[in-house]
């Protein structure tokens, strides 16, 4: 299996790699870290439906950049056990578990088709987190609880 | 001394203490003979109350415009979205904006959630929650405190039935989470399908709150201090028939309270349509429109509160 991963995921010498996300969400990830608004121009490679040990899984490596990890703990919302590695001279530097904020805004949309967020107002959606296995959001705004898949499929 | 109540608006009864609740209700108390002009009370005077209800709702309205011309305050405002900017696509945060530079406090209806918590952000003036859609009520479960305290003396400990939708009740929801916070003891009375949902059933489980479900108001009627009935909608359900076999398990009538306690108190937030036969009302059981009487010096009290920011 080592030799399997060897050739399919390529090493980075700079950069950020985030392993063990949830099968399949590899591309809310992106969206989560800005990637697929261009807020980021690295180079990013994906790979989806890698096996592990713990079942299949996506990593996503940023390379050049290392993110700070506030903004990747947004992840935990859709990929609770996902892993954060920064890599230097191909080296895992530091390695941590992503964190589930108190407060969400602006990632996901309130699942509440008739919460004010979701009409044409000037405001970000906005959430507590109430509760984490699972993860559990409630809206600042409308007070309805979301959780789980809700979340991912709907993130913004 | 600190002050007990230094809200800037009120959008949802969770935003409450116990105390905080407490406080509106003594006032309330206060108000109770100028509500009724026996008394009267100039405090708001040159206050100016905008009422902008979005969808209508006379009775909450004409409730709020009573209070405050009771205070001798002004009141300007709409009473359905059609004659507002709304029909020419204005955002709701933009009208709060404009319309809070024209009054001192403002009462909302609106039929999107969260739409107060919304207008609270927007606003220079305070905001008072008057239902946004589905979600809260804050001044229909403080109403309902109040009358089971004028009526019981205190609300602690008392047992409580609550019947009906309790599913998509909005009213119901609200009233158990403020119940819980007074350790009542608390009976859901609804069919199967229309049961308390799961979440408020966890929430008062973790307040240490005693409770039981059941689907007869007859099996627990005779143990009740209040038994509040709330309407049973017949979009709920899949056919006309099923509504109808349901829904009149789910109606009292007066030969039904031969052995009930002498001082329960039925209550209901109204309007009713037939869950309540009316030879009820002469009875000495029947509070409802003692109930939505005290919408008039609840609303006092909040309208005094948040305009003069009262401090004790």
């Amino acid at each position: 299996m080592n030799k399997d991963k060897k050739i399919k995921i390529t090493p980075i010498e700079y950069g950020t790699v985030i392993d063990h996300i949830k099968n399949g969400h590899a591309m809310k990830v992106l969206r989560i870290i800005g990637v697929l608004d261009k807020k980021m121009d690295s180079i990013v490679s994906v790979a989806m439906n890698v096996n592990s040990s713990m079942g299949k899984k996506d990593i996503v490596k940023v390379e050049n950049i290392e993110i700070k990890s506030d903004e990747l703990d947004k992840i935990s919302l859709i990929s609770p056990r996902a892993t954060v590695n920064i890599i230097r001279n191909y080296e895992v530097i530091k390695k941590h578990d992503v964190k589930l904020p108190e407060k969400v805004k602006g990632i996901v949309s309130c699942i509440n088709n008739t919460c004010i967020t979701n009409q044409n107002e000037p405001v970000e959606p906005e959430f507590d987190v109430i509760g984490k296995d699972p993860v559990t959001l409630k809206c600042v705004y409308c007070e309805r609880d979301m959780k789980g898949e809700e979340i991912s499929e709907n993130v913004l | 001394m600190v002050s007990k109540f230094n809200k800037k608006h009120v959008v949802s009864i969770k935003d409450f203490s116990k105390e905080e609740i407490d406080f509106v209700l003594d006032l309330a108390g206060d108000m109770t003979e100028i509500a009724k002009g026996n008394k009267s009370d100039d405090s708001l005077k040159g206050n100016i109350l905008g009422t902008l209800f979005f969808e209508p709702s006379t009775r909450t309205r004409l409730s709020f415009e009573s209070a405050m011309k009771r205070l001798e305050g002004a009141c300007i405002g709409f009473a359905r979205a059609g004659t507002s900017s709304v029909k020419k696509g204005e955002t709701l945060a933009d009208t709060v904006q404009v319309i809070s530079s024209y009054v001192d406090i403002i009462v909302l209806r609106h039929p999107q959630e969260g739409a107060a918590r919304l207008a609270a952000k927007f606003s220079e003036k305070p905001i008072i929650n008057a239902g946004d859609g589905a979600g809260q009520h804050p001044t229909q479960t403080l109403l309902d405190l109040f009358t089971i305290r004028e009526e019981k003396d205190e609300i602690e400990n008392k047992k409580i039935g609550i019947a009906g939708d309790l599913k998509y009740g909005r009213t119901v929801h609200s009233l158990t989470h403020a119940l819980s916070m007074y350790d009542c003891d608390l009976t859901f009375i609804a069919p199967a399908s229309l049961q308390i949902p799961d979440e408020i059933i966890k929430d008062i489980e973790k307040m240490d709150i005693k409770y039981r479900k059941a689907e007869n108001i007859t099996d627990v009627l005779d143990d009740l201090d209040v038994l509040y009935m709330t309407r049973i909608q017949r979009e709920r359900f899949p056919s006309d028939e099923e509504y109808e076999e349901v829904a009149e398990t789910y109606k009292i009538k007066k030969d039904m309270l031969e052995n009930v306690k002498d001082d329960m108190i039925i209550m209901h937030p109204l309007p009713r349509v037939d869950e309540i036969y009316s030879d009820v009302d002469s009875t000495t059981h029947a509070k409802y429109f003692k109930q939505a009487a005290n919408g008039v010096p609840i609303r006092m009290a909040l309208l005094k509160l948040l305009t003069e920011g009262y401090n004790e």
